[in-house]
């Protein structure tokens, strides 16, 4: 193993998509996977006259983000114009905020299995998001298409933007810190926070610098990672290829990189020197608004239970050890799923945590599914944990009556009845009442040996009765004629 | 002849069924076939048909009605007098059209300006020059030239035009008409193209002081649409029509009458201002030490706001477009065939204004002048009720005369710029003639008191009593 004697330094910038019923700054409404441009209006067209009007709710998300993230708000805030030529966007402007944000010195403190990292919040602001282009090509990249769409669904959009210090030292922190922030903004109610669909977008800043060094090294901005386990592969990919080359004396370049998933490695989107000079200037369409002390304190006393608090609620409240806590409130939905699962079992919270955390976690996994997508409610996770408590079924079977609910979103109660699964499945126990039987019916086991077959239904049916009908009876057949 | 008369005029005369409003409309068009083709005032005609509703309140039922190419009508062509938006159709009204259709206005059509409203001549238009109609060797003036010139020409009984730096007031003094442009939010700009956004408002030019106050009764108001649009009481205008001005104080701006102003202007400016005297007003000068810098800090802040403004004209999503291999050539073929001289010149003064490096130096100053020139107005407003200087340094100017000078071409709106730095009121109403043209009096006023500026603008449109026409044929 070679000596590490670099460590990476990371800063990341996260676009939240916010749940708000119509734009950022029209009335249109805020939707996902609808036919194209079919939610769009002369404003997020950018006709010619058309004028924004900013949409309040807006504000107000992004103020609860600010203060779940320990944020100052600032008391005056203003809308500045981010100048660029791209087909997506309307205005070939985008309105964004630049010196004065909603938000800014704010942080976060990140749990690892380690103890926690504080990470730094530079700023959270509000903007507009774009439409989006699909290049009609076979990879759906631009330079090989022959003609580009244009959606503008998307376009105008709120987003909101976080960015951090670059306080972080590698990717699984960095997972860490994005999979808390989405929690965040999940407890919050202003985003789903889903990654794959792209309402919440990571974009990080890398560079390495030797151990114990206080400088910055140069960085590499890394786009395009749609998954938390792409966030991971591409940063270390990105710490290792910069490690490689420094290593063998080669220079970072300053310069924006794509994380491409197929090929599994980042490369050049584009070069420092075509860095784009954005001409921010104040939006005159928007006049400075202010955000008083009064309006921030009754977004503050109207926040709801954040990730943390409810983590410390499960701790004390349900007496659950830390890990549990905190992987239970990794997301609202799971956190939900819990805190419901055990207002109808409280007899045994941990017990309840046991079953997501492990098989339920599984399956979801497998399926690629969220808690909330399953067919599995907690009134069936509790329908099988009491099955199992009155020894109805066993452990053993209680999988298997899980693997079918998950699949059949079907009451462990009618599973039961239905596969017939009370019976006695355990061919041990089976074997003892096969023995006794067979000793009992000496005569039976002779007409067996000579062939009879009528005898063998006989000791089946004796069985059966001795177990009052719950051993299987294919287990039954199967243990006879063995030890015939 | 009808056509001659005005809004408030034909409203009393259809009232009392002189005359029906078809033959209102028929003889403004018979007028406008017969002057156009020397005016050239306007880009699109409209036709519609006369209002039967006789409940609408104001004074503009079926009054021919032009406005300014650069307001979005929805159906009807609106092209900025720009190749880019050649065959461009809005799909909404702008705010003020919807108004002016709930005062079932008769449309007569779209009237010309120079491209995108920047210049000051309506010679930058990418169709046509417009004429004044005073001498048609001469331009109208700029940009709303081709409402100040229909209006003049009677081509419409009155106009709609956008000031961002004199571009109604201008016209309007050339032009030998009334035009106004209101407090900056008190006329919604949703659904004007925009130039210069914080700078832009929509304006009357009509036939007098009247029609003028009628005009921004019907057009003025709140707007949801337009968040820089001030939500106040809108007054009744037509009740400032007053020509009372005794112990008024107004103020000349003595650095607006000094150095650079043709004799003759000077003189009937100075003739107008004793004659409000003579009336009882008081006249004081007074000074403002930064107005000198409101020119070039209007020509930084505007081109940058319009920079920015005019960058969705690329033609992905409307407009002209310019066959090209890839999206940057068809980006820069597209802008570079469908803007003129002057709106690129301007794009590009506005974008390195705003780039890294020489954003405060420009941008940054800019706006610390206009800081300053709106507390010289506010020092100024403690000596006077309204303030006053010639609309503009010349009267119309011959027609070639300064394209090849755009510094000489922007100093014709030295005068008028001012106002539109502070977002302050201002009116330009017909004082005279000087060598045969008409000579403009601009009397600004303070943050939203159109109120004094309109009293103050019809007292001396009554003790002049500026009775000429022009002269067309």
């Amino acid at each position: 193993m070679a000596v590490k004697d670099y460590e990476a330094v990371i800063g990341l910038e996260i676009h939240v998509e916010l749940l708000t019923e119509s734009k950022m700054f029209c009335g249109s409404a805020v939707t996902f996977g609808e036919e194209p441009n079919t939610h769009t209006c002369p404003i997020c067209l950018g006709l010619p006259g058309t004028l924004p009007v900013t949409n309040k709710k807006a504000i107000e998300y992004i103020t609860m983000i600010g203060l779940a993230l320990n944020c100052k708000i600032n008391p005056i805030s203003q809308f500045h114009r981010k100048n660029y030529f791209y087909p997506d966007m309307p205005k070939d402007y985008q309105i964004s905020q630049y010196d004065i944000p909603v938000a800014s010195n704010g942080f976060l403190d990140v749990e690892l299995d380690g103890g926690e990292r504080r990470v730094r919040i530079l700023r959270a602001h509000i903007e507009e998001d774009t439409g989006k282009l699909l290049h009609e090509s076979k990879s759906g990249r631009l330079h090989e298409a022959k003609y580009s769409l244009v959606d503008f669904n998307r376009a105008g959009t709120p987003l909101a933007e976080t960015v951090t210090e670059p306080d972080i030292r590698s990717a699984e922190q960095a997972v860490a810190f994005v999979s808390q922030l989405r929690s965040i903004v999940q407890h919050l109610g202003v985003s789903d926070g889903n990654m794959e669909e792209g309402s919440l977008r990571v974009d990080a800043n890398i560079s390495l610098r030797p151990v114990g060094s206080n400088e910055f090294g140069v960085k590499a901005e890394v786009k395009n990672m749609n998954s938390f386990r792409s966030l991971k592969k591409a940063l270390n990919f990105e710490i290792e290829r910069q490690e490689e080359l420094l290593r063998n004396g080669g220079e970072v370049h300053q310069e924006t990189r794509h994380w491409d998933e197929k090929l599994g490695r980042t490369t050049t989107l584009r070069r420092k020197e075509e860095v784009q000079d954005y001409r921010y200037f104040p939006d005159p369409d928007l006049v400075p608004f202010n955000l008083t002390e009064d309006y921030v304190e009754e977004i503050r006393s109207k926040l709801p239970e954040l990730p943390k608090d409810r983590k410390k609620r499960f701790i004390e409240e349900y007496g659950l050890p830390a890990h549990d806590a905190r992987v239970l409130t990794q997301s609202k939905a799971v956190g939900d799923y819990f805190d419901e699962a055990v207002k109808l079992y409280k007899k045994d919270p941990k017990n309840v945590s046991n079953w997501i955390i492990g098989e339920f976690s599984y399956h979801l996994k497998n399926a690629n599914l969220e808690i909330d997508e399953s067919a599995i409610t907690p009134k069936h996770l509790v329908n099988l944990l009491n099955l199992i408590d009155k020894k109805t079924i066993s452990g053993k079977i209680a999988k298997e009556v899980f693997d079918e609910m998950f699949n059949t979103g079907k009451l462990p109660d009618i599973i039961v009845e239905e596969k017939q699964l009370v019976q006695i499945v355990d061919e041990s126990e089976i074997e003892k009442i096969v023995d006794a039987v067979l000793e009992e019916n000496a005569q039976a086991v002779e007409d067996l040996k000579s062939g009879k077959e009528k005898a063998l239904g006989f000791l089946v049916g004796q069985v059966m009765r001795f177990s009052k009908g719950k051993a299987n009876p294919e287990i039954v057949n199967r243990l006879i004629k063995k030890k015939i | 002849m009808l056509y001659e008369l005005t809004a408030y005029e034909l409203n009393k005369k259809l009232q009392k069924k002189e005359f029906s409003s078809k033959e209102l409309t028929d003889a403004v068009n018979s007028r406008i076939e017969s002057v156009e083709k020397n005016v050239d005032a306007y880009v699109t005609f409209i036709e519609g048909k006369p209002d039967n509703n006789d409940n609408v309140a104001g004074i503009f039922r079926n009054i021919p009605v032009a406005v300014k190419d650069n307001i979005c009508t929805k159906g009807i062509k609106t092209t900025c007098s720009s190749k880019i938006l050649e065959n461009y159709v809005p799909i909404y009204d702008a705010t003020v059209v919807k108004k002016l259709k709930e005062a079932r206005v008769a449309f007569t059509g779209k009237t010309n300006l120079d491209e995108f409203a920047m210049g000051s001549s309506t010679e930058n238009s990418a169709f046509k020059i417009t004429k004044n109609p005073w001498d048609t060797k001469r331009v109208p003036g700029g940009s709303s030239g081709g409402s100040a010139a229909a209006v003049a020409a009677g081509e419409c009984i009155a106009a709609l035009g956008s000031d961002t730096g004199g571009s109604i007031r201008q016209p309007a003094s050339f032009c030998g008409v009334v035009g106004m442009k209101p407090t900056y939010g008190l006329v919604s700009r949703y659904g004007l193209v925009a130039f210069a956004s914080s700078l832009d408002q929509i304006g009357p030019i009509t036939k007098d002081v009247t029609d003028c106050a009628h005009l921004l009764k019907a057009i003025a108001g709140h707007d949801a649409f337009d968040s820089t649009s001030l939500n106040t009481e809108i007054p009744d205008y037509p009740k400032a029509l007053t020509s009372n001005v005794k112990g008024l104080k107004i103020g000349v701006i003595k650095e607006l009458v000094a150095e650079g102003i043709e004799s003759g202007i000077e003189h009937v400016f100075s003739e107008a201002a004793k004659k409000l005297e003579s009336k009882g007003a008081q006249i004081v000068e007074v000074s403002m030490p930064h107005i000198e810098y409101a020119l070039p800090a209007y020509y930084l802040i505007a081109p940058s706001e319009a920079s920015s403004n005019l960058a969705r004209f690329d033609g992905v999503r409307y407009g002209f477009r310019a066959q090209a291999e890839d999206l940057l050539e068809m980006y820069k073929k597209t802008r570079s065939v469908g803007f003129g001289e002057e709106v690129k010149r301007r794009i590009m003064l506005g974008t390195y204004a705003l780039s890294t490096g020489y954003f405060e130096a420009y941008y940054g100053q800019a706006q610390k002048i206009r800081t300053l020139i709106i507390e010289d107005f506010k020092k100024a407003f403690e000596k006077a009720d309204v303030l006053v200087s010639p609309t503009t340094p010349s009267t119309a100017f011959e027609i070639g005369e300064k394209t090849d000078d755009p510094l000489q071409m922007y100093l014709s709106d030295i005068a008028t710029i001012p106002a539109n730095l502070a977002g302050i009121p201002a009116i330009s109403v017909p004082c005279g003639l000087s060598e045969g043209l008409p000579v403009g009096f601009q009397i600004m006023g303070k943050h939203l008191d159109e109120m004094t500026v309109l009293k103050t603008a019809y007292a001396l449109e009554q003790t002049i009593e500026f009775k000429e026409k022009p002269k067309l044929n």
